[in-house]
């Protein structure tokens, strides 16, 4: 509290960039942001689903029983919108098949038998010089790695630096906001990876042929700030800015806006306007495995929330499954709720059997108390207080669309009130005084429009 | 937390609730704002017992609690669940209360009460669904209805306000309210004219002072006479964030630009902007009526008209209408507009494109 205090009544901080709209929900971040990264044991059982990111997903090169070496490839990318994937210990393949994923259908995943007490060094890579390579040939290596955005969202990185022939890209935004409660992810990643950072920055520059490059962080993670500033090169082609922390500032279109006062234009890329944005976990991620030929076997993930005893922010090998962290980090038996990202746009497991995928940067338990407040609140009619259209940051009528969407006109939502353009921010349904499921109602009206289109 | 409450997740089945994010919520609530509104409304109401004395006391209990049974009755007629928990309702009694005159008849205000309520709120689907402030469809119906009492004032601050009742106020049902005639010329202070400052303004060109309109001293409805304090309960709520400060700026400042320009123009007739704003009920419809979140409109644009056209409405209405107030029109006309007005005003979104051709 007191360094919320403080921010408000710093001068410096008034006049920093930011966006219209959104809110202020409480941080939460204190119980992990002091806490360095660590490591956690390798679990028997590795679950690495095949479609981790946006697009098409993997194609199996393994077989059952078949040893793989920690940091191999065991699945290849089918296509351009599609990236490989690699084995993130060492052991044998057990079986190809079905497994519960957070997203909710099960899907096809490689099932890894860990070999017990093998060391975490990755001892399957190639060093390079990332400084010879070309713009195509640092493409085709970003996809060889398996990057795809850390922050969440899980787009392949490699698509986003091949933007369309007719936009050139002349800033390369690097978000480090990460304005989810509770998360600290990215803020231990620009403490302690800088360096990563900074040389991931250069690499997405190069790629781009960019002339500059921001790194845009919350005014919550000065420290991170400082920690960047001392690696960054002295040519002032990279410089990284606190932005007023405000959810949801973490969200790409708010950030263009927030850092260059641009507005990404409805159903268009950020490289409409110049700009190419990608997330400090990724960035680090690319400068770390690009000169050694490496793959994305690991991620920070913030373990965090009142039913967790031992908080912290661990380096988990990708398809661990939720089940061994929370045996790991003792876990207290009332949990109501185990959420796979943010309390804000995460979304909740209901199988412990479900991995840590590319795009989870969090796991959070919420106990029975949290819950039970939540569930003790009863809807109300709308009030019209427009509550939610100060709240939106995408300056959309919440309220309108969402008494369309309690009578089913899901068509006049797209067509006269821009349903397409919600990004799901969830900022309407926390501040709604009637409880009113606003987000929840858009989820349902997008993809039943989704569905109609496609039968059309 | 000791040890044995860390138990091994594998071991057990798990307990876990499914929803969608987001899975934070802040505490205010429908509830907990329309409480807040009541708070703030409580130390208007004191001073205008303070002033008035038990019948502002007895008319403000009449007026919620005939709201309050209304609310019931009619939800128990419709069967479904009372609805008076939310704290709304009371709301719309104390505000009838207080823009009722100080010794206007009980049992009028009940009826009042009821037409507000009944009429106003429950009949368009109750909290949310209503067009325009119930207490406001009250308080017309109350003009229309009862002409004479509505525009019959008393003396502020007299001598025995605690002790005895204002004679109209004991008037027993469907009766004639009892003249007050001489008990106002017993009680009355200093000339006493039996008339608010507004109606001395526009009938009789007589001027008040700013400063008493600011502090109470006045004659007026229950709670309409201190300005000042009208304007500190509503900062309270500013502060908490439950009222839409946008809308008092707008109605404040429309108000005084337009009664400011024809106040350059002729300042022999017309009232200066100070005297606009601090008296009758303008204070009050705008910090606390106007913003009725259900009756105003929801777009930022759409906040500023509506405020500008109740401020324009009022001065038009007290400078040239037949009635020396017009605030109670002006903002039934402006929440009647006001889905108009949202229409009219949808907000630019973030990144919008110009749409080429028709469609």
């Amino acid at each position: 509290m007191f360094t919320k205090l403080q921010r408000t009544l710093d001068w410096r901080h008034w006049f920093l960039g930011t966006f219209p709209h959104g809110i202020h929900p409480a941080e939460n971040k204190h119980f992990t942001a002091g806490l360095p990264i660590q490591r956690l044991p390798f679990s028997k059982r590795l679950v690495l689903p095949l479609s981790q990111h946006a697009g098409k997903p993997s194609k199996p090169i393994v077989h059952p029983g078949q040893e793989v070496v920690r940091g191999e490839p065991i699945a290849l990318a089918d296509g351009f919108m599609s990236v490989p994937l690699h084995a993130p210990a060492t052991g044998v393949i057990r079986e190809i098949e079905l497994m519960p994923t957070a997203k909710g259908p099960r899907t096809l995943s490689i099932i890894l038998e860990v070999y017990p007490g093998d060391s975490q060094e990755v001892r399957y890579f190639k060093s390079r010089n990332v400084d010879e390579m070309s713009q195509q040939e640092i493409v085709k290596a970003v996809q060889e790695t398996g990057l795809v955005g850390l922050g969440g969202a899980a787009f392949p990185t490699h698509v986003k630096l091949t933007p369309p022939k007719d936009h050139k890209v002349h800033t390369v935004l690097i978000n480090g906001c990460e304005c989810e409660p509770f998360l600290t992810t990215d803020h231990r990643v620009m403490l302690e990876q800088a360096e990563d950072l900074v040389a991931g920055t250069r690499i997405f520059m190069k790629a781009l042929n960019a002339e500059r490059a921001i790194i845009g962080t919350e005014n919550n993670k000065l420290d991170a700030v400082e920690a960047i500033r001392a690696k960054l090169p002295k040519d002032g082609s990279i410089t990284v800015q606190a932005v007023k922390t405000k959810y949801p500032q973490g969200a790409e279109k708010m950030l263009a806006k927030a850092l260059m006062n641009l507005e990404i234009p409805s159903g268009g890329y950020p490289s409409s306007v110049g700009l190419a944005v990608f997330n400090v976990s990724s960035t680090a991620q690319v400068g770390a495995l690009l000169p050694v030929n490496g793959g994305v076997i690991e991620r920070v993930v913030t373990v965090t929330g009142p039913g967790i005893e031992k908080q912290g922010n661990y380096n988990v090998p990708i398809g661990t499954p939720i089940r061994f962290i929370l045996d790991q980090l003792g876990f207290r038996g009332s949990a109501q709720h185990i959420i796979l990202g943010g309390p804000m746009m995460g979304s909740c497991i209901s199988s412990l059997d479900v991995p840590i995928t590319k795009g989870c940067g969090g796991v959070l338990v919420l106990t029975e108390r949290d819950v039970q407040s939540e569930a003790s609140r009863t809807s109300h009619p709308c009030i019209s207080c427009g509550a939610c259209v100060e709240a939106c940051p995408m300056h959309l009528n919440p309220c309108q669309l969402g008494r369309l969407a309690y009578k089913s006109q899901y068509d006049e939502m797209q067509s006269s009130f821009h349903l397409n353009d919600c990004f799901e921010c969830g900022s309407c349904s926390y501040v709604c005084p009637s409880s009113i499921p606003l987000v929840q109602y858009f989820r349902i009206a997008k993809s039943a429009n989704r569905e109609k289109a496609k039968k059309s | 937390m000791n040890k044995s409450a860390s138990r091994s997740p594998s071991q057990e089945t798990l307990n876990v609730q499914l929803h969608t994010s987001p899975y934070l919520r802040p505490s205010a609530s429908v509830e907990v704002i329309m409480r807040n509104v009541v708070y703030a409304l409580l130390p208007i109401c004191m001073f205008s017992v303070y002033q008035f004395g038990i019948s502002v006391l007895a008319l403000v209990i009449v007026c919620v609690g005939a709201c309050l049974l209304t609310e019931h009755f009619v939800c128990l007629c419709s069967s479904k669940p009372s609805t008076t928990n939310d704290w709304s309702v009371v709301i719309t009694g104390l505000l009838l209360a207080l823009t009722l005159p100080p010794g206007f008849p009980l049992w009028m205000a009940a009826v009042a009460s009821i037409v507000g309520v009944a009429v106003g709120k429950l009949f368009f689907g109750g909290l949310g669904y209503n067009v325009m402030n119930p207490a406001l469809v009250g308080r017309a119906f109350a003009q229309a209805a009862f002409t004479v009492p509505m525009t019959t004032w008393v003396p502020y601050l007299s001598e025995n306000r605690f002790t005895e009742f204002i004679p109209s106020s004991l008037t027993l049902p469907f009766l004639r309210p009892i003249p007050t005639a001489d008990w106002v010329a017993e009680n009355a202070i200093d000339g006493f004219a039996g008339a608010t400052p507004l109606a001395l303004m526009k009938f009789e060109q007589v001027p008040t002072d700013s400063i008493q309109m600011l502090l109470g001293t006045t004659a007026g409805s229950s709670g309409e006479t201190s300005a000042l304090l009208i304007l500190l309960c509503g900062a309270y709520l500013v502060m908490r964030r439950m009222m839409n400060w946008r809308i008092t700026a707008s109605v404040l400042l429309t108000a005084a630009a337009t009664s400011g320009a024809f106040y350059l123009l002729n300042p022999e007739i017309y009232p200066d902007p100070l005297f606009t704003l601090c008296s009758g009920g303008l204070m009050l419809g705008a910090v606390f009526m106007a913003t009725d979140m259900v009756a105003s409109p929801v777009t930022p644009w759409g906040i500023w008209i509506y405020g500008a056209f109740i401020g324009f409405v009022t001065v038009i209405i007290r400078l040239f209408g037949g009635l020396p107030e017009g605030v109670m029109y002006a903002i039934l006309l402006a929440n009647a507009a006001s889905p108009l007005i949202s229409a009219a005003t949808q907000p630019k979104i973030y990144g919008a494109v110009k749409r080429k051709g028709g469609q």
